[in-house]
């Protein structure tokens, strides 16, 4: 499945990395810790959280990451959004918190 | 050998993870195993944003050998008063800026050991740390 999938499919709002949205997917990752992140996803899952600053960026670009999922209706700054069309790296919005649309990605793409 | 230097600077978050970012270009360049170049980086992400999150400044010297790169990151700070401690899983000293962006798990150093094969950690109270870290290339 591609992320351009998961927005359809989801409704998800992208704010940034529209260029990449067809970066395939390969499972999931759930977590606001950068460094749990960063030891534990793997290359090509898509990243749920509510951290919303440039680091987060950095940490999705140094691992592959095929996308960043920010929940509650978060909207990212200017400079997050700036960073993400730089490296290439989708940012997709929902208003919904991270229990919920995490079973919705997990079912669509298991 | 290849040798990069960088410089960098304490506090500034906006910034963390851009040497690292510059290192993983390069690995990826010399055409370096794509496994390796994960758990290189990974390491050397988490000693970077140690030297942001905890020292005044620091610099990061990585040297690519044929069969090993090694990483040497050196910081003016406050040093690791219990090195011990600072190893284990769960244990942070950061501030509470530093944990509300999401780092300060206590997962830096752990995940540096994890990731490379050798951490020597030379550390003073009231003047700095050094971390040399060295992944072998031939074999994992």
């Amino acid at each position: 499945m591609k992320v351009s999938d998961l927005i359809e499919k989801l409704g998800l709002t992208v704010f940034a990395g529209s260029g990449s949205v067809s970066n395939e997917i390969s499972g999931g990752y759930v977590s606001d810790l950068l460094s749990d992140v960063m030891g534990k996803a793997r290359e090509g899952e898509v990243w749920i959280t509510l951290q919303n600053h440039l680091n987060v960026i950095a940490v999705a670009s140094l691992k592959d990451l095929s996308a960043i999922v920010l929940v509650n209706g978060i909207t990212p700054s200017p400079d997050v959004v700036e960073k993400a069309n730089q490296e290439g790296i989708p940012v997709l919005g929902t208003t919904e918190p991270a229990f919920s649309i995490t079973g919705k990605i997990y079912r669509l793409i298991k | 050998m290849v040798k990069l230097r960088y410089e960098i600077e304490g506090g500034n978050f906006d910034l963390a993870g851009g040497a690292s970012s510059q290192v993983k270009k390069v690995l990826k360049q010399l055409n370096i195993d794509p496994v390796l170049i994960k758990k290189i980086v990974v390491a050397m992400y988490e000693g970077e944003v140690n030297i942001v999150a905890h020292a005044y400044k620091g610099q990061i010297e990585v040297q690519i050998f044929p069969d090993r790169v090694e990483m040497k990151l050196t910081d003016e700070g406050p040093g690791i008063p219990d090195v011990e401690a600072a190893m284990k899983e769960g244990f942070s000293t950061a501030s509470q800026r530093v944990r509300e962006m999401g780092f300060g798990a206590g997962m830096g150093l752990p995940n540096m050991k994890k990731n490379t094969d050798e951490l020597r950690i030379e550390t003073e109270v009231g003047k700095g740390t050094t971390l040399i870290m060295t992944k072998y290339l031939a074999y994992e």
